[in-house]
């Protein structure tokens, strides 16, 4: 059972619950548990592009390091998961792409 | 110069000795191939239109007569470049969003700092693009520079992006300046406080600075009939650009090659995009290969300082001086675009230290200047010189030793970091011994002979350091001699550091491993020069590549021995049959027999490593002779102690610890931005802007404090960033020692020390800011 730590940001879907133990011997398979005891958390951690892969601009720390393979970090029985923020960042506004150009486009 | 260890380290052979470096005689005899030095057959020169405003709306760009004009060949602006849409990419040391990062590099329909490309033409040469340039017409409608924290947060603010939303913990923030806002939290910092037997709070500034690489930025692109791309380029990231490039450009990533150039210093300033994109569709237009080269004042104006900032900072202790709690809030101005390393802020702001109750917030907010970059540790020394010039205060408040309060209080193996991981080994303690045990601590400041003021000032620092992805390709050439192929370009000497660790696999010299950096498709992946990770990472693709050729060469030798190979042993570069210990092959002898024992050997050693065990701290020792009757303040003394885990290259490690030093106290004394109201840089020349010289600073000593990295396989650490973050610090303690008045505010340049003396004439406590 892995000890979780989560970010201010976070905790809101947790009700203010700072940290937990979640089983788990993936981060990809301790998010699908944390999912189901805090529903909605996982749409904060993981990329909607790539689903093994974090939330970009989020940060995983497993036992003191940064989880180097993203969701695919085995986790030991007794591992220690920080999620931080891993950027300074901000948003676009809408949420959805802006319309895209092709600038001409290829040539020929 | 001088080594410590707190155990006896591994037999190593070529690991610890101090070879010639490989690109020696290159770089000595000028035939090094930096960005400028780039030739292709048909080039033609680039130069760029910069927004003379820090704001404005672009209402109109019209090249139509700089296109027609003599010997210009093409001339773009914001609408030849595809939109993005917004995406963050991670490149390590920065994140980018494309979108942001598109528009940095050329403006879509408004400029949002001086210097940001408007235009840009190709030209026969240089002076005719540059003359193009002044044919292009441009109209503006500026608008209100937001140049300042306080501009930029204050709730009626002029905002620079209508479509930036801020996160302000969780909060999604529309209309606003503060990109993010964080907070990391353990413990009830307030009840700490509360019973605290001494509490101090201080607000420090920290001036914008810029790494200051010789340099200037130089790349050259040319799009092919077949629409494959290639780019020469000054950069620390080549595969980094080729998959920024294919994001802003829209071209598949493979269709994109990136040639790293020699890299007259980067320091984190040449990760990002600037002029690489520009390059290609000027090319793209004009069917040739194009380059373009900043001048220094682009450099200044347009491309990524270390953010500056304001940090508050606060400690308690107990009546024993033990650390009760600390919190800290600190604000970071991002420049054009958000991204200002507040996380690496929030991580080192307290790491020397146990903190049992802790709370940090850290804002990242956007102003009208240029994009700021990482900057050798990013982040970390502007927070550093808070937290440890509060430490100083809180000393001398309290009356105790700051040596004994950093060991009574110091960060080690199980104390949680106060942004939440546990450290693993580390080398805190042990830089703060060896500042503690060296001559120079030992030694009495002395008197000035004429009147001038002395000090000595002390400052710990730490940074964590990156592992990531790493290829390395090595190959036996039948003379023994190994080729061994790297995608990080060289900025610390790393060349020769990778080399080192294979030549040490295989027990040859140093230069018998011949390193070579190629193009993005020539090696495999590569995460980018910078957070201290290349002699670490790619070190351990080369030992593992290394270690792959042995295994091979003993099936070689036991083919010829009629053995099986797991009756080859290899050591001290000697293969040897276990069973018949009479037959020995040299590992140069076997070399000359692959060819009819299966053919060559090439094997890639392909790792994605973990960080860097803890990261390095360092500890720095400062002496200062401050002239009262001018404000000028003289380093007398400087001694730099920091964890290296190995040292492979120990002359490399020390010029590390020499050179972050050095830029640190440029920040501390002398370096920051005189902008103008309206957000325009006064001294963007090497000139105005006062870099320390070796006439400046004395012989700074290097103490190598080795606590091995459990990590690697030879106990190496990253080393190279730690030393800038002590300097500022130790130098504002000095100064503080020296003239009995604090100094809040980087630079501590003569005009503030004299307004910082005059304020102690008058009764108040040093500079405020």
């Amino acid at each position: 059972m892995a000890t979780v730590f989560l970010s201010i940001p976070l905790r809101r879907y947790t009700g203010g619950e700072a940290s937990m133990d979640v089983p788990g011997a993936t981060l990809r398979s301790l998010v699908r548990n944390l999912e189901e005891r805090y529903p909605g958390i996982a749409a904060s951690l993981v990329n909607p592009e790539d689903a093994d892969r974090l939330m970009p601009g989020l940060g995983a720390i497993v036992d003191g390091e940064p989880a180097n393979m993203g969701l695919l970090t085995p986790l030991e029985e007794r591992s220690e998961v920080h999620f931080i923020p891993a950027i300074a960042g901000g948003a676009i506004a809408g949420g959805a792409p802006v319309p895209e150009r092709d600038g001409g486009g290829r040539c020929g | 110069m001088s080594t410590t260890a707190d155990r006896p380290a591994q037999e190593f052979k070529v690991v610890g000795s101090r070879p010639v470096r490989h690109d020696g005689v290159d770089k000595v005899l000028g035939r090094a191939q930096y960005g400028a030095d780039v030739k292709l057959s048909g080039l033609i020169h680039g130069a760029v239109l910069r927004s003379p405003y820090a704001h404005a709306v672009i209402k109109k760009v019209d090249v139509s007569r700089a296109e027609a004009a003599p010997g210009v060949f093409a001339a773009i602006t914001g609408n030849d470049m595809p939109v993005t849409a917004p995406r963050l990419v991670d490149m390590m040391e920065e994140v980018t969003n494309l979108k942001w990062a598109s528009e940095r590099v050329m403006a879509h329909g408004k400029a949002v700092y001086r210097g940001h490309p408007v235009a840009a033409v190709a030209a026969v040469d240089q002076n005719t693009a540059l003359e193009a340039l002044k044919l292009i017409e441009v109209e503006y409608e500026p608008l209100e520079a937001v140049i300042s924290l306080e501009d930029a947060m204050k709730p009626d603010a002029v905002i620079i992006h209508d479509d930036l939303v801020g996160d302000h913990l969780g909060e999604k923030v529309p209309h606003t300046n503060i990109a993010e806002h964080t907070r990391t939290e353990f413990g009830d910092p307030e009840a700490a406080f509360a019973e605290a037997a001494h509490v101090l709070e201080r607000t420090y500034t920290i001036a914008r600075a810029h790494q200051g690489y010789i340099e200037p930025h130089s790349s050259t692109a040319f799009w092919s009939p077949d629409d494959k791309i290639s780019v020469w380029t000054t950069t620390q990231a080549p595969f980094g650009v080729r998959s920024s490039m294919a994001a802003v450009l829209k071209v598949p990533l493979s269709d994109v090659r990136v040639v790293p150039t020699e890299i007259g210093g980067g320091f984190g300033g040449k990760i990002g995009l600037y002029m690489e994109p520009l390059a290609a569709v000027l090319s793209r237009k004009s069917g040739r290969p194009v380059k373009i080269t900043m001048d220094r004042k682009s450099v200044f104006d347009a491309t990524g300082p270390g953010p500056g900032g304001q940090v508050t900072a606060k400690m308690g202790v107990d009546k024993d001086g033990k650390i009760v709690a600390a919190t800290a809030t600190i604000r970071y101005m991002a420049g054009a675009y958000p991204g200002s390393s507040i996380s690496a802020a929030t991580a080192g702001i307290f790491a020397c230290y146990k903190v049992p109750n802790v709370r940090i917030d850290a804002y990242d907010v956007v102003i009208n200047m240029s994009k700021t970059a990482a900057y050798r540790a990013p982040g970390t020394p502007q927070a550093t010189f808070a937290s440890e010039s509060l430490v100083s205060e809180l000393c001398e408040t309290i009356g105790m030793d700051p040596m004994e309060f950093h060991l009574l209080n110091a960060a080690e193996e199980g104390t949680r970091r106060p942004d939440g991981p546990v450290f693993p080994r580390i080398g805190n303690v042990a830089c703060m011994e060896a500042i503690h045990n060296s001559d120079h601590f030992k030694s009495e400041l002395g008197e000035s002979p004429d009147g001038k003021l002395r000090g000595r000032g002390f400052a710990s620092g730490y940074w964590n350091g990156g592992g990531n992805r790493s290829s390395v390709t090595i190959s036996v050439n039948d003379d023994g001699v190994v080729s061994l192929v790297e995608g990080n370009p060289d900025i610390g000497g790393t060349r020769t550091t990778i080399a080192m660790q294979a030549a040490e696999v295989f027990g040859l010299p140093a230069h018998d491993v011949h390193p070579t950096v190629v193009d993005t498709d020539s090696v495999g992946y590569n995460d980018l020069t910078a957070g201290s990770r290349t002699t670490y990472a790619s070190g351990q693709a080369a030992i593992e590549a290394a270690r792959q050729v042995v295994e091979e060469i003993k099936k070689r030798v036991a083919m010829i021995w009629e053995t099986e190979p797991e009756n080859v042993s290899f050591e001290d570069s000697v293969f040897q049959n276990k069973v018949a210990p009479d037959q020995r092959f040299t590992f140069k002898e076997a070399a000359g027999k692959l060819g009819q024992t299966g053919g060559p050997v090439s094997k890639t050693g392909a790792v994605n490593v973990r960080g860097s065990g803890g990261g390095s701290f360092a500890a720095h020792l400062c002496d200062v002779e401050v002239d009262p009757e001018t404000g000028k303040v003289q380093i007398l003394r400087y001694t730099a102690a920091q964890d290296a885990g190995k040292a492979v290259h120990p002359s490399y490690v020390e010029g590390q610890f020499q050179g972050g030093a050095a830029q640190g106290i440029g920040w501390a004394l002398n370096e920051e931005y005189y902008t103008s109201p309206d957000g325009v840089m006064q001294n963007a020349s090497f000139l105005d802007y006062r870099m320390p010289t070796a006439l400046d600073l004395p012989m700074i000593d290097a103490i190598v404090v080795e606590v091995p990295n459990t990590n690697h396989p030879f106990g190496v650490r990253g080393i190279g960033e730690t030393s800038i973050v002590p300097p500022a610090p130790a130098v504002g303690n000095a100064i503080a020692d020296a003239i009995g008045v604090r100094m809040y505010q980087t630079p501590m340049n003569p005009s503030r020390i004299m307004e910082a003396l005059a304020n102690k004439r008058n009764g108040k406590n040093g500079h405020q800011g």
